[in-house]
């Protein structure tokens, strides 16, 4: 079930494959110009109209649009907006979990009556993924509410755990709700995808709005599939340059945050574009939008190209059509990046935009590492670290843990083998290093959770983590110390005992 | 810095303008002058937890939107995070639950280092705070978009959160819940001028905020693109006025 692009579309979207085509042989700088102006060509069809009076004249200067608001303008049935207006915008997916859900539930019903049938059945994505593989009482009870809900809304995409002693004998449950959004189909280019989750945004990478909205707002979705929404400005971030080996998605990402700060992008909208960018596969790509809202981001996006539309593929039947800024669309700041000069990077605690070099904080005696999250515990993200075990051939000197986001991610890690290991899959380098079996599927201890959660920080350390955030009591203890890093710097770290740049090894 | 800049400004986003949904019922919101707080409910949650709270209930008159809130302050720094307001291992707590509503509000801040604040927000012992109003100072709410983080500092007894910036969902949330008043003010560094225990008054008439223990009185930003949506009522009443959803539920 391969998916089709809007036939209305066809004549652009196949001017754009070929670009991306010629795109993949030729990274450099001066071929991404050729890109955009071939781009520009291209996009004069979908541009409105110029007026054939000079600007000035009109009193007006018109100009395109950006991809988000592109995406919202087509969503809310308007031919044009700017940011700073107010729209009400059909939404195209709702996604709530264990932790909201339950709360959502409780206000769509206080409001649209305990009868009430939600707007779309398919339109609704319920996964349990936070707080899963817990005694938790209220915990479990969490799912069993949402469990309720789904069966009496006859919800079509409902995730659920009943085992939880054995994660692996509950065939639909998936895992973490942001990557499973992605493995599922769920995420498609030009749409809007609200999800009761902070870290919502991770699906711009498909080049769809995506935003995380508190249970209030989902309630009010739930029950008529749209919301009011103010159209961000978007600040634009130009990556380009060859990545080097020893640098990942986190790495780019934790740079932009460090460099802008924590509140240097609140309420606006992030665009990533550039050579390094294209050359990002999905999962990179995903890394890169997921921490748009550490920087204060209302939502990321990345332009679609062949690498979106290749993993789309067999994944989602519906139709999409992708939209991109126009050639004259405003930014209200631009960035650039050339990434080959950059090197690993760490938040220090107790802020993810508290950057430092990996090489500048091998002083810090860490106490564990962990490995896992939407942010770090996708297959890309274990290939990485398990590529800096292979390089090394030694054994870990803190407990390493590692929680692969999803079943599917899981999996991988018992059946794909890792490039250059000689037929090794992840999880046999894993364990020849010493790391911790690969746990059940969940967010775990990235926000702490319960007591029981695994690898919870339950006394204060130092600890070494592909996770998101680093606030104080972010994984349990609130004097717990976290260095965000990327799963190169965290597998380096895991052996030698302290921060560590993977070039140590790499 | 390996990136260059080149701003380009061409929108002044104030971080306060930003759409709010609002209230998650049916009736316009009510922030009483003193000493109750939404008192104006019907069959929504809010009666129930009126009738939980210890302190006296002054019934406000029901169409006039809040005015003044008064009492001692607790201040805060910047970036405080929704991990700090309500910790994530409390999340279990359903927030539309009445029994469960209550605890969250025990917890409220309950993630702040004690090196940084050593005076309890709740004393130990008791489950609601004797610090109705916030001072903060940027990027108030930033992290988790968890909505149990302002329905926490309203279980609690916070009314009015008056901070120099906010994260956007942490205000969207306040607004949309009614839970808090989230209020902006127009100077940096408000917050290093206070001290937690001072009495205050936020006045939203005027648009000042008076520190009396200090002396000093700061401007508040108006609220915004959110006034629409709040003298509605909420996002569901909004919605309903300007004919988007139905008005019969």
């Amino acid at each position: 079930m391969a998916a089709t692009i809007v036939p209305a579309h066809a004549a652009f979207f196949g001017a754009k494959k070929e670009i991306g085509a010629r795109a993949s042989f030729s990274p450099s700088i001066s071929a991404h110009r050729c890109r955009k102006h071939a781009l520009n060509k291209v996009l004069a069809v979908m541009s409105p109209p110029q007026p054939s009076r000079a600007p000035s004249t009109t009193g007006s200067v018109k100009h395109g649009m950006t991809m988000t608001e592109k995406i919202l303008a087509k969503s809310s049935d308007r031919s044009k907006l700017e940011p700073g207006e107010n729209i009400w915008v059909n939404i195209d997916v709702l996604m709530t979990h264990d932790v909201c859900g339950p709360g959502t539930i409780g206000i769509f019903k206080k409001e649209f009556g305990k009868n009430a049938k939600v707007w779309d059945r398919e339109k609704i994505v319920i996964i349990p993924d936070h707080y899963i593989f817990t005694s938790d009482e209220r915990a479990n009870r969490n799912v069993d509410i949402i469990r309720d809900f789904a069966l009496e809304q006859n919800i079509k995409y409902f995730y659920d755990i009943k085992d939880l002693s054995n994660f692996k004998v509950n065939p639909d449950y998936k895992g973490v709700c942001h990557v499973a959004l992605a493995q599922e189909g769920h995420c498609r280019p030009g749409e809007v995808l609200l999800g009761t989750d902070s870290h919502t945004c991770n699906a711009g990478a498909f080049g769809q709005f995506a935003t995380g909205i508190g249970n209030t707002d989902a309630g009010f979705v739930m029950g008529t599939g749209k919301l009011l929404l103010k159209v961000p400005p978007t600040m634009r971030f130009v990556l380009d340059g060859e990545m080097p080996h020893y640098l990942l998605a986190k790495d780019l990402i934790l740079q932009i945050i460090g460099e802008i700060t924590v509140a240097g992008a609140t309420y606006k909208s992030m665009e990533f574009v550039g050579s390094t960018v294209e050359s990002l596969n999905m999962e990179e790509r995903m890394t890169l939008c997921n921490m748009v809202v550490e920087a204060g981001g209302k939502n990321g996006v990345v332009p679609p190209d062949e690498t979106t539309f290749k993993y789309l593929e067999g994944k989602t039947s519906l139709n999409y059509e992708p939209v991109y800024s126009d050639e004259s669309a405003k930014f209200i700041s631009e960035y650039r990046f050339d990434v080959s000069k950059l090197e690993p990077v760490v938040a220090k605690p107790h802020s993810p935009d508290n950057l430092a070099l990996a090489r500048e904080c091998k002083d810090v005696k860490i106490d564990r590492v962990y490995i896992g999250s939407c942010t770090g515990g996708k297959t890309e993200d274990f290939m990485a670290a398990a590529k800096v075990f292979l390089a090394s051939g030694k054994k870990v000197k803190v407990p390493t843990f590692l929680v692969p986001a999803t079943q599917k991610v899981w999996m991988d890690l018992y059946s794909l083998p890792v490039p250059g290991s000689g037929g090794k899959t992840c999880s046999q380098i894993f364990e020849e290093a010493g790391c911790d079996t690969p746990a059940s599927p969940s967010c775990g201890a990235c926000l702490g959770g319960p007591r029981d959660t695994y690898a919870r920080m339950n006394e204060p350390m130092v600890c070494v983590s592909t996770t998101n955030r680093n606030f104080p009591g972010r994984m349990g203890h609130k004097e717990g110390q976290i260095y965000l890093a990327s799963p190169y710097t965290a597998a380096a770290s895991a052996l030698t005992g302290y921060v560590t740049d993977p070039r140590e090894f790499l | 810095m390996a990136a260059t800049q080149t701003p380009v400004p061409l929108f002044t986003v104030r971080s306060s303008s930003q759409v709010f949904h609002c209230p998650a019922r049916t009736h316009p919101l009510h922030f009483a002058s003193n000493f109750s707080k939404f008192a104006k409910a019907s069959l929504s949650l809010r009666q129930s937890r009126i009738k939980n709270l210890t302190t006296p209930r002054a019934t406000p008159s029901s169409s006039s939107p809040p005015t003044t809130f008064h009492g001692q302050c607790y201040v805060l720094g910047d970036n405080i995070d929704t991990d700090q307001i309500i910790p994530a291992e409390h999340l279990t707590l359903v927030p539309s639950n009445p029994n469960e509503y209550r605890k969250l509000g025990s917890f409220s801040f309950s993630g702040l280092p004690t090196s940084l604040y050593p005076i309890p927000f709740i004393q130990p012992g008791t489950d609601s705070t004797q610090y109705p109003i916030i001072i903060a100072g940027a990027n108030f709410g930033c992290g988790s978009s968890r909505e149990h983080a302002p329905v926490a500092l309203g279980a609690a007894g916070v009314r009015a959160v008056v901070a120099e910036s906010y994260a956007r969902i942490f205000f969207r949330n306040s607004v949309a819940t009614g839970e808090v008043y989230p209020i902006e003010l127009e100077q940096e560094g408000v917050n290093k001028q206070c001290t937690t225990g001072d009495i205050v008054t936020v006045d939203l008439e005027r648009n000042v905020f008076i520190n009396h223990t200090k002396g000093k009185e700061f401007v508040l930003k108006p609220i915004g693109d959110a006034g629409p949506v709040i003298d509605a009522g909420g996002i569901f009443a909004y919605a309903r006025k300007t004919g988007m959803i139905s008005s019969v539920v």
